[in-house]
């Protein structure tokens, strides 16, 4: 379908649900297209090449939402679909605080986002088959104990969406998405393990070099080789910035306007508190042009921006949609985010810590007994209380140098402290996804082992 | 029902000839194997939040997915139109995995064996609206009356109807009605100056919507949310370090789905990236260990006629008396191991190519009885309930996150710990399994499995199990 067709699509579908009852709407519809490549042991293995569409409504009567999704976008699908959404909208509970933005409110940023590459399209079959092919076996070329592998693979998207509200809001954009992997299994003795290295960018040109992408991959997995556990104690924890990024994800859980609402975060009600120490600044911008988590309006037709979310230490905002702005008589931050249908959820933009002075050498060379964690396992985070108890593996740090591979280990404490006590912020701050973290210091977490 | 009745076929006028075609564009390369996965996919979803019924959803997807095989090559294409020019469309994407001339011949299809696991007449997505909704507003007015300090409480329920059709090139043509339901309650206690605690229930299964109203209720769920959330108020700091650990029957059986389910799917063992690989007949686990994999079990979430790849699902003996004795297989892998398919290729839509998935996963009742396990215990922990789990199954490492335990001292339950991290090694966790309870339970229907970016519905469950040896993450 067009571009301008689905916009119109979108456009009519709101028009309609108005006629037939609704007092406000929004309608979302999505396309896409996706093609990827396995290579393993340096023969193909999969290939999928694909796309589709879906149409999402949400509606409003008066204080009542109902929401419908389809994949059929013909004069019946959406007629079915508009019905659908009426009919719970009959149904579901007044909400004193339901609704759609302010007309004031909504607009998109003007800034070239350049999330669409087109030379992502334009890539041929056999480049991407090669390319996967060419990082599975610079992993597998680097060491002899690399015996076995997982495969290399090439991954591409191509999206649209197109959004519009009764409250004059219509918008779109596209955008495009590629990454490359490698995903080796080393071997010795009774030790097996696996590790991965993947690049991923806007831009077929802004991959990393296959060679890169296998090498990196098979340095991680051969330092894993041998991986013993090690007594229970409690010492620092450093996170290496993979891993980092997850103590983000966290941190976005908690300022998440759904949990402050419910008081079901460690962090609900501490704005302008001081909550971690003060060399750490969380940023969330989703106006920074090429990145992955940026967007030119978010899912309710509110504009982009950036926002300071802890500031030198004190909380300075939560991220919010406009109904969890409403509850808690505050404004959205732009942080709106939902698949098709239902109510909007809240998602964050390019969510990152703000790089400080230390290298990871550094860093690494002030330890004399500790934990430094490249890979963490299991849901073990209460972002009510702050708990926090996860599964992890890495490399012990002795006398400021990496001593051995560490694994079957579980790393514990509470955020609220793991906050408070980060010592050390890296300097090596790396956009490789919607979050992104430098090296990060805990003075003591307590690991549980032997 | 035949296939002229069958959903496609009457809704979408798909004939037996248009299979055949379609699979011939897909087998027009050169591939040895192909087929096609129709799906039609109604689903709702409802929640509750702070009393008020603040969503609700209902919406359909359908699609088909091509996919062939020539040698250990798959191509995989999907298209959401059914019409007969983009179904060839996506056969003629997929065939291009092999090149060179065809050489199956066509196959005339043929209706497998029919039998019903999940005989349920209307679906609750079939069933009215406002009984469904009631059944959230029935979850938060129970959670909340359970207790004074229970502050907040959210309700959902979902429901979905999937109709699906596998054809294949071996000449296989299925076709299934698979209902699903499913509800859960979370529930946030405070008591004076503290801070809140979190409590979560929920279940469900291919059941009918009176299964709600007369078997597992909206009360029932919710109350369980409220108590968890209440215990959880007390709960001390959680050891850390290697302890004796005693799982509580149902839910914990999650250990097993971690520790050595996912390390039993053939598609690692053949690729030989598993911990499990090339262990078959070895011992694994303690001789009390028996553990099996059964799509077969009547309503149960896990359960399926026949799996996604058109092969009906089995009773799988994974582990017996600690001895390994099989994997899971799905079309492909069972093909390169020249092993019988065991009804476990799975999928989570048309939009993805099926692997080796578990269905519900158990371990057989032993001989104890749970209170002699617990009393048997000078010092440790025991776990009721749980979070999730995760593993590495390379490495075998896997953990899991208790949401509900308790200190074992001086062979008694003690007092409440807070939420603590259970990490083990797959190939040797279950060698320190010392007794087994006689209470085999299986968990109340909630459980969603994700492997390579796909989501399935699953069970677990086990009897009360004692583990000499686990390591746990503790708190803080």
């Amino acid at each position: 379908m067009s571009q301008n067709h689905l916009a119109e699509l979108a456009q009519q579908t709101v028009k309609q649900a108005l006629e037939r009852g609704a007092t406000d709407a929004e309608c979302t519809i999505r396309e896409g297209s996706e093609f990827s490549v396995n290579v393993r042991m340096r023969e193909v293995e999969s290939l999928k090449q694909a796309g589709s569409r879906t149409a999402g409504l949400r509606i409003l009567r008066g204080k009542r939402a109902g929401s419908a999704y389809t994949s059929d976008l013909s004069a019946e699908g959406i007629e079915r679909m508009v019905a659908s959404a009426l009919e719970l909208a009959a149904i579901t509970s007044e909400d004193p605080h339901a609704g759609l933005p302010e007309p004031q409110e909504l607009g998109a940023i003007s800034t070239d986002l350049q999330l669409y590459c087109s030379d992502v399209e334009r890539i041929e079959t056999p480049v991407k088959i090669d390319l996967a092919r060419a990082a599975e076996a610079a992993a597998l070329d680097a060491d002899p104990r690399i015996t076995n592998s997982e495969g290399g693979s090439f991954d591409s998207r191509l999206g649209r969406r197109v959004f519009a509200n009764s409250r004059g809001f219509a918008g779109e954009y596209r955008s495009s998405y590629c990454s490359l992997a490698a995903v080796p299994v080393a071997r010795e003795g009774d030790s097996m393990e696996r590790d991965y290295w993947v690049s991923m960018a806007r831009s077929f040109a802004g991959l990393e070099p296959a060679a890169h992408v296998g090498r990196v991959a098979a340095d991680r997995v051969l330092r894993r080789l041998g991986a013993r556990k090690v007594e229970t104690q409690r010492v620092p924890v450093v996170f290496e910035p993979r891993t980092a990024r997850s103590l983000l994800s966290n941190v976005f859980e908690a300022v998440h306007g759904e949990s402050i609402y419910r008081h079901a975060s460690f962090l609900a009600g501490r704005l302008e508190e001081k909550v971690a120490t003060e060399a750490l600044t969380v940023i969330d911008d989703a106006t920074i042009p090429g990145l992955f988590g940026s967007t030119p309006f978010d899912d309710e037709g509110v504009p982009s921006r950036r926002t300071a979310v802890i500031e030198r230490g004190v909380l300075k905002s939560y991220l919010l949609n406009t109904y969890t702005a409403r509850k808690l008589g505050m404004k959205t931050t732009g942080s709106a985010s939902r698949g098709v249908s239902g109510n909007a959820g809240i998602g964050h933009g390019n969510l990152f810590i703000e790089r400080g002075e230390r290298s990871p050498g550094e860093i690494i060379a002030g330890i004399t007994d500790g934990l430094y964690v490249t890979e963490l396992i299991g849901s073990g985070v209460n972002i009510v209380t702050g708990d926090y108890s996860r599964g992890a593996a890495g490399l012990w740090i002795r006398n400021g140098e990496f001593a051995f591979p560490v694994s079957e280990v579980t790393i514990a404490g509470n955020l609220n402290k793991m906050l408070m006590d980060m010592e050390a912020i890296g300097s090596d701050l790396e956009f490789r996804g919607s979050t992104a973290a430098p090296t990060l210091l805990i003075r003591e977490m307590t690991v549980g082992g032997r | 029902m035949s296939f002229p009745e069958s959903f496609f076929s009457s809704r979408f006028a798909i004939t037996r000839g248009d299979l055949e075609s379609y699979l011939s564009e897909a087998l027009s390369k050169g591939g040895d194997y192909a087929d096609l996965y129709f799906e039609y996919l109604s689903t709702s979803n409802i929640s509750i939040d702070e009393s008020i019924v603040k969503s609700a959803t209902q919406g359909v997807s359908l699609g088909v997915g091509v996919r062939v095989i020539a040698g250990e090559r798959t191509g995989y294409a999907y298209s959401d139109d059914l019409s007969p020019q983009k179904v060839r469309q996506a056969a003629h994407v997929a065939a291009c995995i092999a090149a060179g001339p065809a050489k199956v011949e066509k196959t005339p299809l043929e209706e497998g064996r029919k039998r019903n696991l999940y005989p349920v007449l209307t679906a609750p997505h079939e069933t009215a609206f406002l009984k469904r909704m009631d059944l959230v507003k029935r979850a938060d007015a129970a959670a909340r009356a359970y207790d004074p300090r229970i502050f907040q409480v959210q309700a959902t329920y979902a429901d979905s109807l999937r109709h699906v059709m596998v054809a294949t090139s071996a000449g296989v043509l299925s076709f299934d009605r698979q209902p699903m339901a499913r509800m859960g309650v979370a529930a946030l206690a405070r008591q004076s100056g503290g801070a809140p605690q979190r409590g979560y229930a929920g279940g469900g299964g291919r059941v009918e919507l009176s299964f709600f109203l007369e078997e597992k209720t909206p009360e029932h769920f919710a109350c369980e949310a409220a108590r968890q959330a209440i215990v959880q108020l007390d709960a001390v700091d959680a050891p850390a370090g290697e302890t004796t650990v005693v799982l509580g029957p149902g839910w914990p059986g999650i250990l097993l789905h971690e520790a050595v389910g996912h390390g039993l799917e053939a598609d690692f063992n053949r690729k030989k990236v598993s911990a499990f690989s090339d262990r078959i007949g070895q011992q694994v686990a303690s001789p009390l260990c028996t553990v099996i994999d059964d799509g077969t079990i009547r309503n149960r979430r896990g359960s399926l006629n026949v799996d996604d790849e058109g092969n009906p699902t089995q009773r799988n003996v994974l582990i017996e008396n600690g001895v390994l004795r099989g994997y899971l297989q799905d079309a492909l892998s069972s093909r390169i191991l020249r092993a019988s398919p065991t009804g476990n290729g799975r999928r989570e839509s048309y939009e993805h190519i099926p692997m080796p998935r578990m269905t519900n996963t158990f371990m057989l009742a032993g001989e104890s009885d749970p209170a002699d396990i617990i009393r048997s215990v000078p010092k440790g922990i025991y776990c009721a309930n749980f979070g999730g789990g995760q593993v590495d199954i390379t490495s075998g490492n896997f953990v899991f996150a208790a949401s509900e335990s308790y200190l074992i001292e001086d062979g008694k339950l003690t007092r409440p710990v807070r939420n603590a991290t259970l990490i083990g090694n797959g190939p040797e966790a279950l060698r320190y399994v010392s007794m087994v309870g006689n209470d085999l339970q299986l968990d109340e229907g909630i459980g969603i499995c994700g492997k390579e970016g796909q989501s399935v519905p699953v069970g677990v469950g086990i009897p009360t199990l004692k583990i000499d040896r686990m390591t746990v993450g503790g708190t803080a």
